[in-house]
């Protein structure tokens, strides 16, 4: 392995949502994947996301939401990353979204107008979000 | 009997303590000006000599000291995110017993490094990124750092994989490595950082402040003032084996300049389902609020709790409360000295800023409700359960209602989301025990702690 420095992840889930089950299981998995993972918990805001991947240098960013106030809670989360110099981040996003019935091809494209790069539907796998990962930050071959 | 002397240098006055170990009892204190700026001793001859006039002359087999003079142990720190390393370093020179004068985050710039320059700091204290993380930053403010001239010793305690270059950048400085303030999110590594501030502090500021000509005197060890306060309020509340403490507690030092609070206790939240956001609170905490003290810094407490308050408080009107204001930040050495007005003025003004000061020491906890029903948010530590409130400090000693001042420091039902003890006992400590104390109790833990109490017991009045 060229890079042997591990990428690192910041994760939570966003907001006023206190759905820790999930997040636990997302950390396990990415830390099994070999992921260096920096685990916000629940309830976090946008501020303690990029905060944390300052200080950490992270690769990228993965929103949890699963109460359905994602959309809400992500608007304007590319633009101060921007602010906060973590230009071109990856920012990955995934859970219960939305609510409602919608045609999740119209949620992905509004999450990507938001400035996300990959919006996940409910029921992902831990492995789906790995995979996209190791693509978005050209790992191949690499394991993480 | 064992006579031991313990010795405050502080910036105005060198306060000494007299006590026999042996027997674990205090056996008188007196104080002089101290005179740093030419010779130390002749402050420490002068009040040794007051304390002999009280006790006879005493063979004193050991002496300690602490030191607040000249500035005390005046430090500047740089972290990344302010909340984050910015907050971890503040946190570190804090519990070091340091004068935090500034905390930068982010890249240091050329006005930064000018102001750097202009205050010349004891100690900069060098860190930012956690292990693995950010690099750019530390090393940008490593660099800048080395435009400078080297005139104060530089500890890195930052990102592991930067501190070695920070360190050659920085070749002609006096520089110490100290392991990661955070080395990962949200995990505080403070203890070996503060033990290095706390060795160069002995070893290299002592000299620079014109204390080595005391140390001949010295048996042993000279510490931050501070620092010895954090020793003394730990063994009161904590106790030793076979001797109880008092429990968790806070201690509140309202000074001319700066208001220095304690706390002693771990601050986990009440309910159970309470997220807790920020950095993880330090079991002995020390915050310092540079904007809130009785004379110099009368303004701060002005601003925060408002004129009228105060006004209404001190019963006089807004105007005249003004007026005097201006007065005592003028005179800075002016005592109430049985003038009514001013008498009221100071009792308001040290409610407004035991209340103040206190409330920033404390956590915050806010109500939200989710899809889960209600949850909590707490930020900082939940000190509503502590019972033990320890108050020092001129204003709270020359008056006949510190009690009613210190109940200041607790619960307020206006600001239910500030974690403030909701009842307390109140000590005082009318001789400044707690640091002569912390000092004694490196050496003589058991004779540290019986005698503490029985001062506090006393209202300082045992003597």
């Amino acid at each position: 392995m060229e890079n042997q420095k591990k990428k690192v992840l910041v994760i939570g889930v966003i907001g006023a949502d206190v759905h820790a089950v999930g997040n636990k299981i997302l950390y396990h998995a990415f830390t099994e994947a070999g992921f260096e993972v920096v685990n916000l918990g629940v309830m976090v805001s946008q501020e303690e996301y990029i905060a944390a991947a300052i200080e950490s240098a992270a690769d990228a960013i993965v929103v949890s939401s699963l109460y359905g106030q994602g959309e809400l809670d992500c608007r304007g989360m590319r633009q101060k990353c921007d602010e906060a110099g973590l230009k071109g981040i990856p920012l990955l996003v995934g859970g219960n979204i939305v609510i409602g019935k919608q045609k999740f091809e119209d949620v992905e494209k509004r999450f990507r107008d938001m400035g996300f790069d990959r919006a996940f539907p409910p029921g992902t796998a831990p492995e789906t979000t790995i995979e996209a990962l190791r693509e978005i930050l050209h790992m191949d071959g690499e394991t993480a | 009997m064992k006579p031991v002397l313990l010795i405050d240098f502080g910036s105005t006055y060198t306060k000494l303590t007299a006590v026999d170990v042996e027997n674990a009892c205090l056996l008188g204190t007196a104080s002089a000006y101290t005179t740093v700026q030419t010779d130390i001793n002749e402050g420490l001859s002068e009040g040794l000599r007051r304390l002999e006039a009280k006790l006879g002359k005493l063979d004193f087999q050991e002496t300690y000291a602490c030191s607040s003079a000249a500035g005390g142990l005046r430090m500047i720190t740089s972290g990344l995110v302010p909340e984050l390393t910015g907050e971890a370093a503040k946190q570190a020179s804090l519990g070091a017993g340091a004068k935090v004068i500034k905390v930068y985050a982010f890249q240091l710039t050329d006005d930064d490094l000018e102001e750097i320059a202009r205050e010349k700091p004891d100690i900069f204290l060098l860190v930012g990124g956690t292990d693995g993380g950010n690099t750019e930053c530390i090393l940008h403010n490593a660099k800048m750092l080395a435009t400078l001239e080297p005139s104060f010793p530089v500890v890195i305690a930052g990102n592991r994989t930067a501190v070695k270059e920070c360190e050659r950048i920085l070749s002609n400085w006096e520089t110490y490595i100290c392991p990661n303030v955070m080395p990962r999110f949200g995990v505080l590594q403070t203890e070996q950082t503060q033990k290095q501030i706390r060795e160069i502090f002995l070893n290299r500021i002592i000299k620079a402040k014109g204390l080595s000509q005391a140390t001949a005197l010295l048996s042993d060890i000279i510490m931050p003032t501070p620092s010895a306060v954090l020793q003394g309020v730990k063994l009161l509340a904590d106790g030793l084996e076979g001797q109880l403490g008092i429990g968790d507690l806070i201690a509140v030092d309202v000074g001319g300049a700066t208001t220095d609070i304690y706390s002693v206790a771990e601050g986990a939240p009440e309910h159970g389902n309470t997220v807790c956001k920020g950095l993880p609170e330090p079991y002995v905490k020390r915050t310092v609020e540079g904007d809130i003290g009785m004379r110099y810094s009368l303004q701060g407490i002005l601003d925060a709790i408002g004129l009228e308050v105060i006004a209404r408080r001190a019963d006089l009107t807004p105007e005249r409360t003004e007026e005097l204001a201006g007065y005592l930040k003028a005179h800075t050495d002016t005592v109430p000295d049985g003038d009514a007005e001013l008498e009221r003025l100071d009792y308001a003004l040290a409610c407004g800023a035991v209340e103040e000061a206190v409330r920033r020491h404390a956590g915050t906890i806010e109500e939200t409700y989710t899809m889960m029903g209600k949850a909590y948010v707490q930020e900082g530590k939940n000190l509503t359960k502590v019972r033990q409130l320890v108050v020092t400090g001129g204003s709270l000693i020359h008056t006949e209602k510190t009690e009613e001042i210190a109940r200041h420091a607790l619960y307020s039902p206006l600001q239910p989301q500030s974690l403030r003890p909701l009842q307390a006992d109140v000590w005082v400590d009318r001789t400044y025990i707690l640091a002569a104390m912390g000092l004694l109790s490196s050496h003589y833990p058991q004779a540290a702690l019986t005698i503490l109490k029985k001062e506090l017991e006393f209202h300082g009045y045992s003597e």
